[in-house]
């Protein structure tokens, strides 16, 4: 006769024991028969609050209950087991169920932990664990307007990010501690964490112990020591958990003075014949509230009564990456090391609300831990860095901010990480495992690995790092990974492109029905009409192209808060006459618009309602304007200097080299938007080097600068040549972009493209200054003929009557402006009412 | 001078010579066919309320809704990029490309919005809007 293991639970580790134990054969040895007292199956508590965004019941679900069928398990649900008769081997449950066991499993979990506040029975108090928390929430959450939460710690911030999702846009956070999330992070964390919360509309309060909720039979308002009252409607109880240990404690096992069912290293009781797993267990003193030692804890006890015992529970890394309201927040290895026992490093930023902190070994050659708050995209890489004691750069303060400068460090990221690193700790797998996935069994993208290995199936948070390693591994067995446009098109821009040339499609719909399937998307529509223009230069708005356009390039203009579109004349090298200036001004006083000198040396009118466009337009092409293209992936600006013309030190005439680059080059469509200046001498006044071409003067001509920007990632452009003519500037540039706009990705600007070219700036040199690909007369030829094909598509559009009839808001009542358009007043001229305002 | 509009609000009332089986809405003249560009959109007022309207040739199919974004309350579906994710036809909110279906308004890019749909139909060149 078959053994039986019990198991009391059915929350997420005592489903990961069932799993488990069947994968190691358990179902031939044993009969299965788990209990829970929740009336539904175990489902995915960590993504709790997703109940009320994106998932529903079925999908939080870790397993339907044909699952527990199939693998000939018992489940009985809602039926709490009540007693434990350890003489007899046997349970019995709230509904009189009696079953005797060989193994007995307690997966019990935990239970919120609420502190004895006067008032906390009252209506509109909850907690926050279960389904039946969330739907008890969520009829509460209807008829309230403001919510708080007692605890700032990862739970906390979960309710209150759930409380935001209810549509409680008053929410207040209540932290008795001086700081939030105070086993995670530090003080200087905490309060980056707490001014990005700020802004998200959340209310933090430290420092704040409460002492009773009033209100009648319904809560009303908090009362706290220091005598402030908060007017709340609803509140949730976070304060912590407390390991549901009562059973065990009827039955006479060990429990901790604080709570817990005591475990040795092979996760036994006091009691030979029972374990405790999961969220109730308490070894060596440490409760753990984490999904991934759950997990590790009901692999050992599976291994151990299959008789195939092979590792103990000797702790478990406590490190974690969240993300909080859409915060990251993560915490690594010895997280709060400090002088001298060790070096740390801090690297803060007020403005984007990131905080960096890594604690080194004194002797400078490994990382024992830290912190990230803002920004977390490391750390995955951090705590492998410490898991396997990976060698440090020499600059510690490279892993954080990256290398600047100087030689990179030859071979880094997830290939120099030994075959045995952990990468996904929630399902113990290592990197070892998912290369023989990859490689042997094929299973090459992210989902075919959370099939064959369930990784990435926990909290989520080794995805980046597998999506790295497949790319890796692929790349090393010299497979390609196709960047595919999107699922209309089985090609990647670069295949598109040519293939619409060879066959000279000039519309979206003609690319579509020869070279794609399905009816397009937001993707594909700009990313082809962006090639039809690069390749043919014809108006983008003829010919059924209108539609395929992204929604500024289809209104020539960029819409901007409350449905107003801007207009952008180009002002070649940002110079221009009084003349035109004041034409400027009559239009924006004719039409009330608002005014603003841009960062890239023109002037911005907004405000305009879609109708008054075109007659806009035509005053400004009457005084001499063209298109500035603001509105598309294009040439935006060629800022520039006055160099020669009026400065002391300019050795070139810059402002007549950036007008003629401008001219050259507007109207040129490409992956995403150029940008460009000239500076008349080393000074660079005009910020050359953040450009995606950059030109600065020498006495001898000019050094030519690529693939630099500004923007969210700053990155400074590399030299590509120095002392060059003009002639030969302008050849190196038409090269240059029709090389960019030939093979870079759809919205990739020209950094990000150079990162990611094979061979990097040599090979960009080899191919634009010696010809390597042998293309260089072509490019210029095909630069030649856009240029001499350039027309002011705000001309074409102003005089072409079936164009312009489309600039209208109601087009069954054509003179009508779209009446919800508001302004309010800021210094003197309008502003678009604030959209969260206007939120109902 | 007399408006377009004023004319379009004087032939609004429903036409008795279409047969109209649904009970609780009729039939609006919105505008004609030319009106609306081929594969995308644009917005009609509709006794007080703007109705974006689309006109899917690829499909062959018409479409309408409500012309407001639910995400920041902004007039501007009529003026997105329409097309499909698989088989469902769906338009592109301008301003930061949330994905709407046009057969049942269910937000299809990941948030709980809904927006109105309405029924369309095509007649004589002439368009109309269950209403
Ligand atoms: C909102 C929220 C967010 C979280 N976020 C994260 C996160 O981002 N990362 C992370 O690692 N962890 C997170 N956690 C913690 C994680 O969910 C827990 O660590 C995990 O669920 C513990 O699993 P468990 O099986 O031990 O306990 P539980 O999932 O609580 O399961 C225990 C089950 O046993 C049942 N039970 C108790 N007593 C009995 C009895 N006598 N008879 C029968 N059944 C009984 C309970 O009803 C319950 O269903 C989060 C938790 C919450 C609530
Ligand atoms: S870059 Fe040189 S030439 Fe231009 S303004 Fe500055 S100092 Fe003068
Ligand atoms: S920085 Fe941001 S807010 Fe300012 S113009 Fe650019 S996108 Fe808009
Ligand atoms: S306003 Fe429509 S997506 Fe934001």
């Amino acid at each position: 006769m078959k053994k039986k293991a019990v198991v009391v639970g059915n929350g997420m580790v005592g489903y990961k024991f069932c799993e488990k134990l069947v994968a190691k054969g358990g179902k031939e040895q044993f009969d299965i028969i788990v209990f829970g007292e929740e009336p539904r199956p175990a489902y995915d508590r960590v993504h709790l609050s997703a109940y009320f965004g994106e998932k529903t019941i079925e999908e939080l679900t870790m397993a339907p209950l044909e699952w527990y069928a199939e693998n000939q398990i018992q489940l009985h649900l809602s039926d709490p087991v009540t007693n434990i008769d350890r003489e007899k081997k046997t349970i019995n449950t709230h509904q009189g169920v009696s079953v005797n066991y060989d193994y007995l499993i307690l997966a019990t979990g935990s239970a919120p932990f609420v502190p004895p506040i006067p008032g906390v029975e009252k209506d509109g108090v909850f907690v926050y664990r279960t389904i039946e928390d969330l739907d008890m929430m969520k009829s509460h959450a209807a008829k309230s307007k403001i919510g708080a939460v007692i605890g700032g710690g990862l739970l906390g911030l979960e309710a209150a990010k759930a409380l935001l999702d209810l549509g409680i846009k008053d929410t207040h956070v209540i932290e008795f501690a001086p700081r939030l999330m105070p086993r995670q992070i530090d003080q200087a964390g905490s309060d980056i964490l707490k001014s990005k919360l700020s802004t998200l509309g959340i209310k933090i309060h430290c420092n704040k112990n409460t002492q009773e909720i009033d209100g009648g039979d319904t809560i009303e308002k908090m009362v706290f020591a220091d005598g402030e009252i908060l007017k709340v409607d609803m509140l949730v109880i976070s304060a912590g958990i407390k390991p549901r240990d009562e059973l065990a404690k009827i039955a006479g096992l060990e429990v901790g003075s604080r709570g817990g069912i005591l475990v040795n290293n092979k996760l036994q009781t006091s009691d030979e014949s029972i374990f405790a797993i999961g969220e109730c267990a308490l070894h060596e003193h440490m409760i753990y509230g984490l999904v991934a030692p759950g997990y590790e804890m009901a692999d050992i006890v599976a291994s151990e009564i299959v008789g195939n015992a092979t590792k103990e529970f000797t702790g478990f890394d406590m490190s974690t990456k969240l993300k909080l309201i859409g915060v990251d927040v993560a915490s690594f290895g010895n997280v709060f090391a400090e002088e001298p026992d060790c070096q740390t490093i801090i690297y803060e930023n007020k403005t984007k609300g990131v905080y960096k902190r890594i604690n080194i070994s004194n002797d400078n050659k490994y990382l024992l831990g830290g912190i990230l708050v803002g920004d977390a995209e490391q750390y995955n890489m951090l705590l492998q860095t410490v898991n396997n004691k990976l060698p440090i750069p020499a600059d510690p303060e490279d892993l954080i901010l990256g290398s600047r400068g100087g030689e990179s460090s030859g071979e880094s990221g997830v290939m120099s990480l030994p075959d045995d690193a952990l990468i996904c700790s929630c399902e113990a797998i290592t990197k070892g495992q998912i290369c023989h996935e990859v490689m042997e069994n094929g299973n090459d993208t992210v989902d075919a690995l959370k099939k064959s290995t369930k990784a990435c199936t926990g909290c989520g948070g080794c995805t980046p790092m597998v999506k790295d390693l497949i790319q890796s591994i692929l790349k090393t067995q010299g497979k390609v990974v196709r960047n595919i446009l999107c699922e209309h098109f089985e090609y990647t821009r670069q295949e598109l492109l040519s293939l619409v040339k060879i066959k000279a499609l000039k519309t979206y719909d003609d690319v579509l029905e020869d070279l794609g399937c399905g009816d397009g998307c937001e993707t594909c529509k700009p990313a082809v009409s962006s090639i039809l223009a690069s390749l043919w230069n014809e108006n983008v708005l003829e010919k059924g192209r209108l539609t395929a356009q992204d929604s500024n390039d289809r209104f020539l203009a960029n819409i901007q808060r409350g449905g107003t579109y801007s207009v952008v004349p180009r002002i070649p090298g940002g110079e221009i006459t009084p003349e035109k200036l004041i034409v400027i001004g009559e239009v924006a006083q004719k039409y009330g618009l608002y005014t603003k000198i841009t960062g890239g040396q023109r002037i911005d009118l907004f405000g305009a309602h879609v109708g008054d466009l075109p007659a806009i337009w035509k005053l400004l092409i009457e005084a001499g304007f063209e298109s500035g293209q603001a509105y598309g992936k294009s040439l935006r600006t060629v800022k520039s200097c006055v160099g020669t013309t009026w400065c002391r030190f300019g050795v070139q005439d810059a402002v007549s080299f950036a007008i003629e680059v401008e001219n050259r080059y507007k109207g040129l469509r490409s992956p995403h938007k150029l940008k460009s200046a000239v500076s008349g001498c080393i000074r660079e006044c005009a910020e050359a080097q953040s450009k995606d071409f950059g030109i600065i003067a020498t006495e001898k001509g000019w050094n030519l600068y690529v693939c630099g920007n500004g923007g969210s990632k700053p990155r400074h452009a590399e030299l590509l040549a120095t002392d060059v003519s003009s002639e030969m500037c302008l050849k190196l540039i038409d090269r240059f972009l029709m090389f960019y706009i030939k093979t870079a990705e759809p919205l990739q600007r020209t950094a990000p493209w150079l990162d990611k070219m094979e061979g990097g700036l040599a090979y960009l040199k080899s191919v634009v200054l010696d010809d390597a690909l042998g293309l260089n007369a072509q490019f210029e030829a095909d630069m030649d003929s856009l240029v001499d094909t350039y027309k002011c598509e705000w001309k074409e559009a102003v005089e072409t009557p079936e164009i312009r009839k489309r600039f209208v808001h109601f087009v069954n009542a054509p003179e009508e402006k779209d009446p919800t358009v508001k302004f309010e007043t800021l210094r003197e001229q309008i502003k678009a009412e604030d959209w969260n305002a206007v939120l109902k | 001078m007399i408006h377009l509009y004023e004319l379009y609000r004087a032939m609004m009332k429903p036409k008795n010579n279409m047969n109209n089986t649904e009970t609780l809405t009729s039939w609006i003249l919105a505008c004609k066919v030319e009106d609306i560009p081929e594969n995308g959109g644009a917005c009609v007022l509709l006794e007080g309320e703007q109705v974006a309207i689309y006109n899917f040739k690829k499909r062959g199919e018409w479409y309408a809704t409500q012309n407001l974004c639910p995400h920041k309350q902004q007039m501007a579906l009529s003026r997105g990029m329409i097309g499909s994710t698989g088989d469902e036809p769906k338009v592109a909110c301008p301003f930061h490309k949330k994905t709407f279906s046009l057969k049942s308004g269910a937000c299809l890019s990941g948030d709980d919005y809904e927006i109105k749909t309405y029924a369309v139909k095509v007649e004589d060149n002439q368009v109309f809007v269950a209403f």
